[in-house]
């Protein structure tokens, strides 16, 4: 590598993470710590019934007696969760405001700045926008137009008032909270989140979408989410996500369920830009999230996107489990690290159903000095005849002090299954580099269009209003404005 | 003088490749390189394009009034400078139209003119593609990606007619075509020909300056230039090989 290049590469470890400021805000938290006080004290700020909040504790009991899974690629610290607020809210929010009158301007006005507005004729055209602001959901846009349909989107503290027999039929049936230690504490303090539920027949006319903010200090995140598709219906759902600079590390647990009936498709998108800490390594977020859809019915489908550029730690695998005969899941994923961040992420795919497909497709960018590993399982029960499964997962590494690792598991127990698996690791290549630059590009320009060329098989799977978006985050995120 | 290159020598990785090597070029003229392999011929190409891989020792270059040294890659290739590679390289998921777009407005900006917009360059792309009888389908695919020899080489020869240089550089752009490529590829650069613009042909054989006709003619051997005259001299390399000239 020659002195330009390490030059640029220097310049991109500069971190101006540009979602990094403060709203100063009255909030009020729980005590900090976990016990059945906290988990009270959650569930009585929701308003919540009875049987939620038995099923909190449940989960709490469990999660006590577990341990943090340890096989990802990941080092840090061991987490205190007794130094940890489990709950914030700006002042006021016992109530969910009814409309933005009601919201402190102070809100309304961080969405702003963070290109989010609340107000229904300035967001992006066709895209309805629930906002999470620390443990609460602050706005729900386009409620009304999709009333209409039938479509319910809303916080899912909502739906666990207004829709308890969706809520109890659902939640935690494709991640029990049993699972393992983060989905058990997910369902123990689990705050706000989105609720979706398309009905029979319907396809969603306009993008879903949901915006995660951590704003307060000390405090996790632990956002829930529950997607349900009817039979035959289809939904697009997004999610982005930012956080202040902050010295400390903060915890982001969150927990997505998904489930797809027969014929119904669901396609989710996440633009995930915690903050990644500084360029020593120092702060940023501690993201572990699980994620999981059911392909419940015949012939339906789910499909995963995710650009991850953001968070110290990223613990993240996207999953499907594809029960129904004929269905489907996808897995798109762009990752990229830079400076000390790490990230073990990747997806399961399990295949019960006959003639079940999924198909993966990973990217991942180390630069810096940061760690970047794509983990995979694939596997195909006993009565998966003629299931199929393609995997891609390409590695391009910027610089010489990062690292990128693959860990592919495939297990067959039908082998009528086929596999095919594709892996490349490459080096960003300087006689592309030469090439680019004698046509005029800088240097920067020229990183930027060859890492955006080495992700476009991702990247053009996300909705379109976030496509240019999502290519712009990419390019930042080399430039170091993000990190 | 448009570019006159004094006395130059580099080295890359402790080889002396070029030696004391002079030339000067005018504008409008063309000039060919000849040479047998390991002359030094790209090594050359690749010093006045800026690759950063040798070492100047001694020598310098001027370009329309700039020390050549004191530019970067890019800044040589905004002041109008184009090399098509020898061998161009893949850039997959590089669509040709924005890349294309992204360096011509590069050197718009740099020579403070407006940038052209999406529409415009989307025109003036299939205008100068189908005059070099490129088809459509071509500009949907990713930088060289896939591409036949021929087909590279004749992309480099369509953003060389949309970057429209100063000095345009051919590496052995006549390797690997066929006659019918090499008459596509030469016929393009005749149409970009102008009293304005001149171009320095490097090449092994002779064939490619029956199509292309150089003002001037020089060989190279051993990293200098060892003579220099006519066309006449390309047929005699044609007839006795470089033999007599090392």
């Amino acid at each position: 590598m020659n002195s330009e290049t390490l030059n640029t590469l220097n310049s991109y470890s500069k971190n101006k993470y540009k979602y990094g400021f403060v709203t100063e805000i009255d909030d009020e938290k729980s005590k900090k710590g976990l016990n059945e006080d906290t988990i009270k004290f959650i569930s009585q700020k929701k308003n919540e019934p009875e049987w939620m909040l038995d099923w909190r504790l449940k989960a709490y009991s469990k999660w006590k007696k577990m341990k943090e899974p340890k096989w990802a690629n990941l080092s840090f610290p061991e987490i205190d969760y007794q130094d940890i607020y489990y709950y914030s809210a700006p002042k006021g929010f016992e109530k969910k405001p009814k409309d933005l009158s009601e919201v402190d301007p102070k809100l309304i006005d961080t969405y702003n700045k963070l290109g989010i507005p609340l107000e229904e004729q300035k967001v992006l055209a066709g895209v309805a926008v629930d906002v999470v602001f620390d443990s609460v959901s602050v706005a729900t846009t386009y409620k009304g137009e999709l009333e209409k349909l039938g479509i319910i989107f809303c916080s899912i503290g909502e739906a666990i008032q207004k829709h308890p027999d969706l809520i109890k039929k659902y939640l935690g049936s494709v991640i029990p909270p049993g699972d393992h230690s983060f989905s058990a504490l997910n369902s123990a303090v689990f705050t706000d989140g989105s609720f979706v539920y398309i009905p029979e027949g319907v396809k969603c006319p306009m993008e879903l979408s949901t915006y995660f903010r951590i704003n307060a200090e000390n405090t996790g995140q632990f956002e829930r989410t529950l997607i349900i598709a009817d039979k035959g219906s289809y939904v697009s759902y997004l999610e982005g996500c930012t956080a202040p600079k902050r010295d400390d590390n903060q915890l982001h647990a969150a927990n997505v369920e998904l489930i797809a009936l027969e014929d119904a498709e669901i396609k989710y998108s996440t633009v995930q830009n915690w903050y990644p800490g500084d360029e020593d390594g120092k702060g940023g977020i501690y993201n572990f999230v699980t994620k999981r859809g059911l392909c419940a019915g015949k012939n339906s489908k789910i499909s995963w996107t995710q650009v991850e550029t953001g968070s110290a730690i990223t613990w993240k695998y996207p999953s499907c489990i594809l029960k129904g005969d004929n269905s489907i899941g996808e897995f798109y994923s762009v990752a990229i690290t830079n400076n000390f961040q790490q990230a073990d992420t990747g997806t399961k795919m399990t295949h019960i159903g006959k003639n079940t497909k999924s198909k993966i497709i990973s990217k991942g960018i180390s630069l810096g000095k940061s760690q970047n590993t794509y983990r995979g399982e694939v596997s195909f029960l006993r009565k998966a005849d003629k299931a199929r499964n393609y995997t891609q997962c390409d590695s391009l590494l910027v610089g010489n002090q990062c690292g990128a690792h693959t860990v592919p598991y495939i297990d067959s127990k039908n082998n009528t299954a086929v596999i095919e698996h594709e892996a490349s690791t490459s080096k960003i290549n300087e006689d592309q580099l030469y090439y680019c630059r004698q046509r005029g590009l800088s240097h920067e320009e020229a990183v930027s269009l060859i890492v955006n060329g080495f992700c476009k098989q991702v990247l053009q799977e996300l909705p379109m209003e976030f496509a240019v978006e999502a290519q712009k985050l990419v390019s930042i995120s080399l430039e170091g404005s993000v990190g | 003088m448009f570019l006159e290159i004094k006395d130059l020598s580099a080295k890359i990785e402790n080889k002396n490749i070029l030696k004391s090597l002079n030339l000067n070029i005018n504008k409008g003229e063309v000039h060919a390189i000849m040479g047998p392999n390991g002359s030094g011929k790209s090594t050359l190409a690749n010093v006045l394009a800026g690759k950063e891989d040798y070492e100047i020792l001694n020598g310098r270059i001027n370009f329309k009034d700039n020390d050549l040294f004191d530019l970067n890659i890019e800044e040589r290739a905004q002041e109008g400078m184009f090399l098509a590679f020898q061998y161009p390289v893949e850039i997959p998921g590089v669509n040709i139209t924005p890349f294309l777009h992204s360096a011509i407005n590069s050197k718009r900006k740099r020579m403070n003119e407006e940038e052209i917009d999406n529409l415009s360059f989307a025109k003036l792309l299939k205008s100068k593609a189908s005059d070099l009888g490129i088809n459509i389908d071509m500009l949907k695919r990713s930088v060289n990606t896939g591409f036949s020899g021929g087909e590279k080489k004749r992309y480099e020869i369509l953003q060389m007619s949309i970057l429209n240089p100063d000095l345009a550089i051919l590496d052995e752009t006549d390797s690997g075509l066929d006659i019918d490529a090499l008459k596509i590829v030469t016929d393009g650069v005749n149409k970009l020909k102008t009293k304005d613009n001149s171009f320095l042909i490097i090449t092994h054989y002779q064939k490619l300056l029956d199509y292309i006709k150089p003002d001037y003619v020089h060989v190279m051997v051993n990293g200098s230039i060892v003579k220099s005259g006519g066309s006449e001299i390309a047929a005699e390399i044609e007839k006795d090989g470089f033999q007599k000239f090392q």
